[in-house]
């Protein structure tokens, strides 16, 4: 079935993250934050009900004083590709087609007008991307004149989740698009408030099919993997560490088994 | 064919009443389903035309150039700004989060008069006539009592046009208790002061060049210091850069360092003297440097025929393996850091203070500047730079009898007193100076508080408080209701930094003489007025000779001229940066020698004699006993958290993990050994107590953490601003104890001894 319109150029966006480069610092966090109209509440710490949608976790080696070794994990959607092509299993069970496979970007998008709450996609998703908007979300004193126009504020009862600050890329193109280049949006004019965000550089964005773009590069570097690769999601966020402990943690190994970056050297 | 919501609830409400032929249901269903779209609780932001401006941050001594996203009159999202040379683009979560401080409930949003007891946090709204009148008639009555020396400003900083308007205000005045808050820049300037003879000058590193960076347990990467500044030197880190990380508890920084030394907290000095001992002992130093510029750094007879021991001498005496005594750290690892250090192209050893921001170790400071010194590195491409503030070319203050009368009596903090004859500012011995007093003799009768929140980040926040309620006046020029503004008298609102203008003067341990100016990005929110205006205003409604010491219309015309042949680079830059004020490595040093003086001369002592001037490591007895449970308490930062002067914004306390804090509970890091010592698990409750206080919190196990120490996050347990900030967690000031230094006053606790049991 064709699904891309054929005057769209398909487009494959994804990130790589250097975890050996992020310090946790959370300006990504934040930056989405503030981007994307996440509203906050009062109470934050269960974080099974505080809406982030970028999550940077913590991760150690679990070594004892001193060879104890820390890394941070910078987790958004994983925009997945699917076992098949174009089917994430968010996609699949959603009842309401609320949430979609965007073919000419690969972007899995949540339509929050659509959505009533059914949380199905909650349940499918392995990287418990989504949250859910248990309360109505409120901006207490005159904090309202914050928002941005470009992403609509969630109600309660609705599903939200990263985007890739799709309304970017919306911007980059409508820009594109007066300039008269419909279909040349270069690199740096599509980034995500994450990316732009991370001040120490661990965040990469662009096309992954695109040989002129980093991220193409990047995701094939040696160390890089993606997270419960084995679950066959076809995640667009890849990740790159040199320490084994980290790709251990990326997916449920066996005893023993080694993670595929480090198979050559140990055999 | 489509099916959007709309249909789907028509035809759902047709199964049910499809056989009806009246319209009534058929329209209330339509209205449903636009009643379900239409929720008029959810904002719809306004659109309108985008518009991109740029100034600089000012909620943390940082200094950072941000990029403000702007449509019609509202803000909606800040930025770091490309090319700005502070922060190149990088901002911390706490830039990210300033919008959350222009809008929200904690902002102060016009003058206030204090109606409850002190501290109830009830005020009333007062005209901004009103409210100067009742500031200038109280501080008028002090003066015409002659008491005016009993006036005290607590700032921020002290450099910058705002700062210099209070001191300014003070001399004429008569006081002479203009005193800054504590931090790590106390240990900075003292040592340049003691070493290089450069007196109250900012000291810097330059981490943009830097290619070895060694560090004594300075949070670079955990929001100390200027972090905008060190993100962007550690963004550009590439195969030849390394990090180096001394502290005893594996932070963010020491997680992204290439080698981490958990050294015991309170004995870097040691360590660094011991890599000063290797550096000699291979002959790494750097000759020229010290042939040239140095002073001793061998033995000496001084005029009067004394023998004096000389730094290479000194350092003999920590041999590695003695250092690895003291430190715990491997003899091997303390030699190949230091020939490492040494060899590299671009050395430089900085510290800090990952255990409390409020402490001054002269010691380790001193023998972390006498590193960057071996190396040659003072005042060069990325090494340490020492450089003073742009000055103000303005008119003399005019002081009358009062005024002069005034500014000779001694300091309320002990500065500069006999027993501390070398300390500028010594804001942590106040509160007990108030508490101690005999009630008619308080040193301190009115207090003016601007950029600072000393309630909350002094250490025994009980008794500061307990102190505060004791001083009859107060005024406060915050623009949030926090700890110390809800102590206040008076409440005279500052504009937020994207509302005024004000100079921003180069930021703590930038290695860079670099002047940054915030302007106006939006219009005032609320009735609030830019403090340097404020301040013009009591000092013109005052009168006499201190109004005519302000002879300016309004601060915009004081910053013209304050600023004189700079303020149009600044205004139109946002930043200018002086190089002509670091001097050549020639006229560097202006102490007696004219040296860098690795034996400081000028040092005071306790016992004032001749020994003990040389850096050396003396082994500090925190506060509180050793008894069977007991673990030594730190504090420690996070990037995540904002602990100076301004509190923790709604969206930094999202990112915080629940490991951190839990439904208001606060957890304790603790090395499993420690736990199992005390027999607590994850997620225990338990009490600590401390000489201090005594606080619930839950434990979380983290190996990373040198076993015996319990490390406790700075910047939560806020009990002002809104309760989207007060009432989580602790407020690890609390907790801690000041212990002064002997000679200096300042604090040097590195740490408090505490009991930890299970609840
Ligand atoms: S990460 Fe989860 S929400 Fe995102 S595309 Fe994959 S399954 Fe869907
Ligand atoms: S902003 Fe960058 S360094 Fe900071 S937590 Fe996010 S990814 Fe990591
Ligand atoms: S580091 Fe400081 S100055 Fe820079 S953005 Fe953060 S709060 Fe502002």
């Amino acid at each position: 079935m064709q699904k891309i319109p054929s005057h769209t150029k398909a487009r494959h966006f994804g990130m790589v993250i250097d975890v050996d480069k992020c310090t946790g610092c959370a300006s990504c966090m934040v930056a989405c934050y503030s981007e994307n109209n996440v509203s906050f509440r009062d109470e934050e710490s269960a974080k099974m009900l505080s809406l982030n949608w970028i999550m940077v976790y913590k991760l150690t080696n679990g070594e004892s004083f001193p060879d104890t070794e820390v890394c941070y994990l910078p987790q958004p959607c994983m925009h997945c590709d699917g076992k098949e092509f174009g089917k994430p299993p968010c996609v699949s069970v959603c009842p309401a087609v609320a949430t979609d496979f965007d073919w000419p970007t690969g972007i899995v998008s949540q339509i929050y007008t659509r959505c009533f709450g059914c949380r199905y996609c909650m349940a499918a998703c392995p990287y418990h991307a989504r949250q859910f908007n248990w309360w109505d979300p409120v901006w207490p004193a005159d904090m309202e004149k914050y928002l941005s126009p470009n992403v609509s504020a969630r109600t309660r009862g609705v599903v939200e989740k990263c985007s890739f600050c799709y309304h970017r890329f919306q911007l980059a193109r409508q820009k594109a698009y007066h300039e008269g280049r419909p279909e040349e949006i270069g690199e740096d004019e599509y980034q995500t408030a994450c990316t732009q965000a991370c001040p120490s550089g661990a965040i990469t964005f662009g096309d992954l099919d695109n040989p002129e773009h980093e991220v193409y590069k990047l995701k094939q570097d040696r160390y890089a993997f993606r997270l419960l690769e084995r679950l066959n999601t076809n995640p667009s966020v890849y990740y790159i560490s040199k320490r084994k402990w980290v790709h251990r943690m990326a997916d449920n190994y066996l005893e023993g088994e080694v993670p595929a970056a480090f198979a050559e050297n140990e055999a | 064919m489509k099916i959007d919501r709309r249909c789907f609830l028509s035809l759902a409400g047709g199964l049910v009443v499809g056989h009806l032929l009246s319209p009534v249901p058929w329209k209330m269903t339509d209205d449903i389903a636009i009643w379900s779209q239409n929720w008029p609780w959810t904002p719809v932001p306004e659109d309108g035309p985008v518009r991109w401006k740029e100034t600089v941050c000012t909620l943390c001594p940082g200094g950072c150039g941000v990029r403000v996203r702007t449509i019609r009159d509202r803000v909606v999202k800040i930025e770091g700004k490309e090319d700005h040379p502070v922060n190149r683009g990088s901002l911390c979560p706490l830039g990210y989060s300033s919008i959350q401080y222009l809008y929200g409930p904690s902002r102060v949003t016009t003058p206030m008069k204090r109606t409850g007891e002190r501290g109830s946090g009830e005020f009333e709204p007062i005209g901004w006539d009103a409210a100067i009148t009742e500031v200038t008639r109280k501080l008028g009555e002090l003066r015409q009592n002659g008491k005016s020396h009993k006036t005290a400003v607590i700032a921020g900083d002290d450099r910058g046009t705002v700062p210099y308007l209070f001191k300014r205000f003070l001399e004429a005045y008569g006081s002479p208790n203009f005193i800054r808050t504590p931090s790590g820049r106390d240990a900075h300037e003292t040592a340049a002061y003691l070493a290089q003879g450069k007196s109250a000058q900012n000291v810097g590193f330059d981490l943009e060049n830097a290619k070895y960076i060694l560090s004594f347990g300075c949070g670079l990467l955990d929001g100390c210091g200027a972090p905008g500044y060190q993100f962007a030197a550690y963004s550009n880190f590439g195969e030849d850069h390394k990090l180096v990380q001394v502290e005893p508890r594996l932070s963010n920084t020491a997680a992204r360092a290439e080698k981490w030394l958990p050294a015991k907290p309170g004995t870097e000095a040691a360590l660094a003297l011991s890599m000063a001992s290797v550096i000699i002992d291979r002959g790494l130093h750097n000759r020229n440097f010290i042939s040239n510029h140095a002073f001793g750094f061998e033995d000496f007879t001084d005029d009067n025929g004394n023998m004096h021991k000389g730094f290479r001498s000194l350092v003999s005496e920590y041999t590695p393996s003695k250092a690895a005594e003291i430190t715990g750290i491997d003899a091997r690892r303390i030699e190949s850091v230091a020939v490492e250090f040494a060899r590299s192209d671009k050395p430089v050893a900085i510290c800090g203070y990952y255990e409390s921001r409020n402490t001054a170790d002269i010691d380790k400071t001193l023998a972390v500047h006498a590193l960057n010194a071996l190396v040659g590195n003072i005042n060069q491409a990325g090494g340490m730079f020492v450089f003073p503030e742009p000055d103000y070319d303005l008119p003399e203050v005019q002081k009358d009898n009062a005024a002069s009368a005034g500014t000779e009596k001694p300091r309320a903090d002990l500065a500069g007193s006999d027993q501390y004859p070398q300390s500028r500012y010594l804001l942590n011995l106040l509160p007990k100076r108030i508490l101690e007093a005999r009630n008619n003799d308080l040193p301190v009768e009115a207090l003016l508080v601007v950029d600072a929140n000393p309630v909350y980040t002094l250490e025994e926040s009980e008794k500061v408080q307990e102190a505060f309620e004791k001083i009859p006046f107060i005024v406060s020029f915050s623009s949030f209701m926090d700890e110390t503004a809800k102590m206040a008298d008076i409440i005279l609102p500052d504009h937020h930094f994207l509302e005024g203008s004000r100079d921003v003067p180069a930021p703590a341990g930038v290695g860079m003489p670099v002047e940054g100016f915030s302007v106006p990005v939006v219009d005032p929110q609320y009735d609030t007025r830019n403090v340097g205006d404020t301040i013009i205003d009591i000092a013109q409604e005052m009168g006499g000779s201190i109004g005519s010491s302000f002879p300016w219309d309004d601060y915009g015309d004081f910053l013209e001229k304050a600023l004189s042949d700079r303020y149009r680079d600044l205004t139109r830059n946002g930043y200018i940066v002086n190089r002509d004020r670091v001097s050549g490595i020639s006229d560097a040093f202006e102490t007696d020698s004219g040296s860098y003086e690795f034996y400081p001369t000028r040092r005071h002592t306790a016992d004032n004699g001749d020994t003990d001037k040389l850096p050396a490591y003396r082994e500090i007895e925190i506060p509180g006993s050793n008894t069977n449970n007991a673990v030594a308490l730190v504090a420690y930062q996070s990037p995540r958290i904002a602990s100076g002067a301004v509190a923790n914004p709604p969206f930094m306390t999202k990112t915080i993990d629940s490991k951190t804090l839990k439904e208001d509970k606060l957890f304790i890091q603790i090395n499993p050994e420690t736990a199992r010592n005390l027999n607590l698990k994850q997620g225990d409750e338990a009490v600590i107590e401390t000489p201090a206080g005594k606080a619930t919190v839950r434990i979380d196990l983290f190996e990373g953490i040198m076993p015996g120490l319990a490390a406790m996050p700075a910047g939560l347990g806020h009990t002002a601003y809104s309760r989207f900030i007060a009432g989580k967690g602790v407020n690890v000031n609390a907790l801690l104890r000041a212990l002064p230094d002997p000679a200096y006053g300042m604090n040097t606790a590195w740490g408090i001894r505490a009991q930890l049991t299970k609840a």
